[in-house]
């Protein structure tokens, strides 16, 4: 029976709480007042609640099968996060984070964020429950991502652009600590992905379990089974982690984690640690597979995706990668953005350029497979902060 | 018997507090780190802390972030830190020198080959501060293994439980963080320390050092009242920053010397 995290929260040698001492008591704080509600009726009924009718779950599925069709293969299904308030699959963790912090009475909430989009979702919820919230955001990816940065403003939040480092996303989770350990009683950190010192990696993958428990569900209703193979884009792994979870003890679904290969692997300008084999190492409050160089200084990444764009990943893809539960695989910055094409012209719909990963391997496997075999992608993320990022690409000003 | 029990031992008999300055390993050159050293001894410093430069220091404020950066910039590593230590104890085989950095270098490098490194080269005491009592199992091991003291930090926010966890698995002396932040903030509190510091004693028999936010001669002085040791680094780092590389030696041992003057006051 798989049964992870421990009690100490390691999911086998992974995981941990590699924190410095000033922050140690808070995520002792966090972990037992996280034990405490998540079981609690009204807690569950409030995020049932907030998931229902502020977010507008369930998220639909849908037959992508014009797509399918010209693939000439597997049948390909999208479960489609992109559709949630605030357009990608963030909202999931951030309802549940706010809704424990107003229960720890924290005013305050900081977030880090790489693409945007958690900190969009965190800037919602901010403003939702009446919240002061801060987002530390690198340098780079605030000029990625400028529609994201906007809307944060527009929300209440103050968005602290990071100089540091990359400036981009692990540079923003250093920062985010900073801030915490400076106001760490008065400020709840509303971490982004299933990543950090426990309880982070468990608490963020059982809100973001929702989409896994609403798809197995929704697939027995439309195609009278589980698919064949479920895919989600990894870069810290929440979206994945929440469609994979429920599906480790359907041993005949097969589990496909999906990371930036950048330029190539080979080429050493990626973001995929758990495909590239990296060496285990110890950043923002965990152990995991970690892209470092032979003295242990963690490497500068390359994505075309600001939000798939960092050095390490959560414990338990790290895990699942060992045990052989779940396959994990690279998609290069090329092939995520043929992907994203396809999936605006052949079905109305625009991706974020991170889930066109997810979509992209899909898209290479179905052709070798029957055509009633089903592929689950999960769609994380709409394409819409992707504008500019994309028509650069294309070399057209906006 | 260690350098540090040795240092803290004769500093407690002559009734006077350490002076434990920190600062960057090749900050802002490889080169000055030796002379640095022996600068610091020379001018009154006790114990150093040497810092290893980590591209992701979590803890630390713009200061010393800034000298991570230039130390790395200049191709340090881990292992050049180590040279240097051994380069230093070529001359000075008593000044207790304790490493202070984040994990992951020395995971990559293996704790055991670390450690054995420490103690051939001459290390006294490890700080790693992304490493909890709770993850420092291994670390504590091979660092026993080797007689290298691993050094915890307490919080002002570390309850009597967890002090009671460092209690037991530090050696040499505690390192008490004087505020909550990173390192190089300037909001320390000394009535919180004057009342955290007896209740640390009830634990801990070790010497207890207080460092973070620690600017001037006036607060070392009033810090070194309440405790065994004063650390002081984003100052001094400062300092490295602001001089030349021709003023650099002798703005340092004068920084040095004012803040040993200072502690040495009754």
């Amino acid at each position: 029976m798989y049964n992870f995290p421990d009690s100490s929260g390691h999911f086998g040698p992974y995981g941990g709480i590699y924190m410095a001492e000033t922050l140690i008591p808070a995520v002792e704080e966090l972990r037992s007042q996280y034990l405490r509600f998540r079981d609690d009726a009204e807690f569950k009924a409030e995020f049932a609640y907030e998931l229902k009718h502020y977010v507008g779950r369930p998220s639909p599925i849908y037959h992508a099968k014009r797509l399918s069709d010209d693939l000439g293969g597997a049948q390909i299904y999208l479960k489609r996060e992109d559709l949630n308030h605030t357009g990608a699959h963030k909202i999931n963790n951030a309802i549940g984070q706010a809704l424990l912090a107003k229960r720890m009475g924290k005013k305050r909430v900081i977030a880090e964020t790489g693409a945007g989009m958690h900190g969009v979702a965190t800037a919602t919820v901010a403003a939702r429950f009446g919240m002061e919230c801060v987002v530390y955001m690198g340098a780079e990816d605030i000029q990625r991502q400028a529609p994201n940065v906007f809307r944060m403003k527009l929300l209440g939040a103050t968005v602290v652009p990071v100089e540091s480092g990359s400036k981009t996303l692990k540079d923003a989770c250093n920062e985010a600590i900073r801030d915490w350990v400076t106001n760490v009683e008065s400020t709840f950190y509303i971490f982004g992905t299933a990543a950090g010192p426990h309880p982070y990696p468990m608490m963020v993958r059982d809100f973001q379990c929702v989409i896994g428990n609403e798809a197995k569900v929704q697939m027995p209703e439309m195609i009278g089974r589980q698919p064949d193979a479920v895919i989600a884009c990894v870069g810290g792994g929440s979206n994945a982690i929440g469609m994979f979870y429920p599906y480790i003890e359907e041993k005949n679904v097969r589990i496909i984690g999906v990371e930036a290969g950048g330029h190539g692997v080979g080429s050493g300008a990626h973001a995929a640690p758990l495909t590239a084999n990296a060496k285990v190492g110890v950043l923002h409050g965990n152990k995991v597979y970690l892209m470092q160089d032979e003295n242990g200084q963690i490497i500068e990444t390359h994505s075309i995706s600001a939000g798939l764009d960092y050095p390490g990943v959560g414990p338990e893809h790290c895990l699942l990668k060992d045990l052989g539960r779940a396959e994990y695989v690279a998609i290069t910055d090329d092939e995520a953005l043929a992907a994203f094409d396809a999936l605006c012209r052949f079905e109305g719909i625009i991706p974020a350029l991170e889930s066109s990963h997810a979509l992209a391997h899909a898209m290479k496997i179905a052709p070798g497979m029957a055509r009633d075999k089903v592929l689950l992608v999960n769609l994380s993320g709409r394409g819409d902060k992707d504008m500019n990022t994309v028509a650069r690409i294309k070399g057209i000003t906006l | 018997m260690s350098r540090i029990q040795t240092t803290f031992d004769k500093l407690k008999q002559q009734q006077r507090r350490a002076l434990i300055p920190f600062f960057t390993a090749g900050d802002p050159k490889p080169a000055i780190t030796v002379p640095l050293l022996h600068a610091m001894v020379a001018a009154g410093a006790d114990v150093i802390e040497l810092g290893v430069p980590f591209s992701d220091p979590m803890a630390d404020g713009p200061t010393i972030q800034r000298a991570s950066e230039r130390a790395l910039k200049h191709g340090m590593s881990l292992r050049g830190v180590l040279d240097m230590v051994a380069e230093f104890r070529k001359q000075d085989s008593t000044t207790p020198l304790v490493l202070m950095g984040y994990g992951n270098p020395i995971e990559a490098m293996g704790w055991e080959t670390f450690a054995r490194r420490c103690a051939e080269v001459g290390v006294d005491g490890v700080l790693t501060v992304d490493f909890p009592p709770e993850e420092s199992h291994e670390a504590f091991e091979h660092l026993q293994a080797h007689g290298i003291d691993p050094i915890f930090l307490i919080a002002p926010t570390t309850n009597e439980a967890r002090i009671e966890l460092v209690a037991r698995l530090a050696r040499g002396y505690v390192y008490y963080v004087s505020l909550k932040g990173v390192t190089g903030a300037g909001n320390l509190d000394l009535s919180d320390i004057a009342h955290k510091i007896p209740q640390l004693r009830k634990h801990i028999r070790l010497p207890i050092g207080v460092g973070f936010g620690i600017r001037d001669a006036a607060t070392a002085h009033a810090v070194s009242k309440l405790c065994d040791g004063v650390v002081v680094g984003s100052r001094i780092v400062q300092e490295i920053e602001n001089s030349s590389e021709q003023k650099v030696l002798e703005n340092v041992a004068k920084l040095v010397r004012e803040l040993r003057v200072a502690i040495d006051q009754a």
